[in-house]
């Protein structure tokens, strides 16, 4: 049996666990859709300035466990959660639910663009926090759309509808749209499943230039992907974390037997 | 497959190729020939007295409808002031908030008041303000007419604001918007088209009901300033004129019924060319 020969992003000093402040942090966090329990007993740290990521089977929890990061779970009925997630030490549930998700952004699988123009979807998250005046709106547009790669694909055409983009284009788009908010963190769900590799790519290089000012957390169906990406990551599996550690540790010398066989393509 | 079976085939799709292709002759041909027999009789009389003038007396000649269009306009106005706002608030209610037994008894009852017949909604508006008024006026028949839009913008609203997709409104939830912020500032600007034109579709529906404004409105040879005199309306008048025995009268009912049916086809029209434009009309 021969662990896969991925080049793997290795964690610039690599915090050991519990020595450095989380960004967030879940303690024995479960959560259920009505009767059937998604989640079970997951605890774990995502560390400032760092990229982590979820890998699992489909069906594992990960998508899950990431929208209860911002609060998104509500959004379902019949939804209930156990156990605590903090922000900056901070219980989320304790919180305003609509500061959480300022703070905490989200892009989503497939891009959802608002039916308006480039710009007005950037300033969107901006004209409802409360934006400083018509300048300012600007400035934070452009700024955002440069953060996201896409001013100079978009800049001549500000006022144009936000669905004559490319799929690849409209990502950026959500992720320029989810910046101009300033969050701490950004939840990335699956954000290249429905992309071309080219496409792909460039998020992916987007996620090394923002990882700096901003802590990111992805969910990705694509191992490589996290092995390129990722500073630290999370195996999923049946609603449980089974192993979370820096993304060398993961791929290279896996701890549990069931991390090791989903690395391996043995199953998943 | 034997040639049995093919001929079989082939002989059931000719059949029913037929049937089917008749059927719809006959549906799409009697609107025609109403289209038609209402053009040939009444745009012969159609002039512009018909537009501005008041009706004579029997036997003048000239005279025209001129009060009964500025009345149904006033009927509609009214109707529209009550209806929408209510309907589409509702339908927001239904769409964003729906899934508890409040809101499956809203949609029961929505659908019982939309089967109830349109003169029983002209003796409601007649109880509630011709009694106590003791007179007829626009302002009852403008609030049968509302109250007879309700039901159909309720569920018109909640379906167009319901074929928003859910990813819209999360986008705008996962960015900090609160559920109402969310609902006011992207999906109903998403639905808006729909919307707008489920109530352009309202309201032609609603220019041709007769019955409520029989004891509502009542009718009026003059104009009717204000909303507290009775008013004539083009339904109306084109039963009163098509049931009287004058000829010339006949002719001024087949004139207002072309006008009526031009205004409600020109809407309906106009209201599928709005919803084709974007994409919500199946094909």
């Amino acid at each position: 049996m021969t662990l896969p020969n991925l080049s793997v992003a290795s964690a610039q000093d690599p915090v050991p666990t519990g020595a450095a402040p989380a960004k967030l942090s879940a303690n024995s966090l479960n959560f259920y859709y009505g009767a059937f329990q998604a989640l079970r007993d997951i605890s774990m740290q995502v560390y400032d300035r760092k990229v982590t990521a979820f890998i699992g089977p489909s069906g594992c929890g990960k998508s899950t466990f990431l929208r209860t990061l911002n609060r998104m779970n509500e959004t379902v009925r019949h939804s209930r959660v156990e156990g605590e997630i903090r922000l900056d030490g901070d219980n989320i549930f304790h919180l305003d639910v609509n500061d959480v998700r300022r703070r905490v952004g989200m892009v989503f699988q497939r891009s959802n663009p608002f039916p308006k123009s480039i710009f007005e979807n950037v300033a969107y998250g901006l004209r409802i926090n409360g934006s400083g005046g018509r300048a300012a709106l600007r400035e934070a547009v452009e700024q955002s759309l440069r953060r996201a790669a896409l001013w100079e694909e978009v800049k001549d055409k500000l006022h144009q509808s936000a669905y004559g983009l490319s799929g690849g284009q409209q990502q950026r788009l959500c992720i320029a749209r989810a910046l101009a908010v300033n969050p701490e963190v950004l939840l990335l769900d699956e954000p290249c499943s429905a992309l071309d590799p080219i496409a792909t790519a460039k998020i992916e290089d987007l996620i090394f230039q923002l990882k700096d000012s901003c802590t990111i957390v992805i969910v990705t169906h694509n191992m490589q992907q996290a092995a390129r990406v990722a500073d630290y990551t999370g195996f999923f599996l049946l609603g449980r974390l089974i192993e979370f550690d820096s993304t060398t540790v993961i791929f290279k010398t896996p701890a549990k037997k069931e991390t090791e066989d989903y690395v391996t393509g043995r199953f998943g | 497959m034997t040639r049995w079976n093919k001929l079989r085939r082939k002989a059931v799709n000719a059949i029913m190729l037929s049937l089917t292709g008749l059927c719809t002759l006959l549906a799409a041909g009697t609107l025609v020939f109403i289209l038609g027999y209402l053009f040939v009789h009444g745009a012969k009389s159609l002039n512009w007295d018909f537009f501005t003038k008041l009706p004579t007396p029997v036997g003048e000649a000239g005279g025209g409808m001129a009060n009964a269009i500025l009345g149904s306009a006033k009927l509609l106005l009214l109707a529209t002031l009550i209806g929408v706002p209510i309907g589409f608030l509702g339908g927001v209610y239904l769409a964003e908030f729906g899934g508890t037994t409040f809101s499956f008894v809203v949609r029961y009852t929505t659908d019982l008041l939309n089967g109830v017949p349109s003169i029983v909604m002209g003796i409601f508006a007649y109880t509630m303000i011709v009694l106590p008024q003791k007179h007829f006026s626009t302002l009852a028949g403008g609030v049968a007419l509302g109250v007879m839009m309700i039901p159909i913008a309720i569920r018109s609203s909640e379906e167009f604001l319901r074929a928003v997709p859910l990813s819209l409104r999360e986008g705008a939830m996962a960015l900090g918007a609160s559920k109402a912020k969310a609902i006011f500032t992207v999906v109903i600007p998403a639905a808006k088209a729909g919307i707008v034109t489920g109530i352009m579709l309202n309201l032609a529906r609603v220019a041709g009901e007769t019955a409520p404004l029989l004891f509502t409105s009542f009718s009026n040879r003059f104009w009717s300033p204000g909303w507290d005199q009775p008013t004539a309306a083009l339904p109306v008048m084109i039963y009163n004129y098509a049931v009287a025995p004058y000829d010339d009268w006949h002719q001024q009912a087949w004139s207002a019924g072309f006008v009526l049916l031009t205004l409600v086809l020109t809407v309906n029209i106009i209201a599928r060319f709005i919803l084709a434009k974007r994409g919500h009309v199946p094909r």
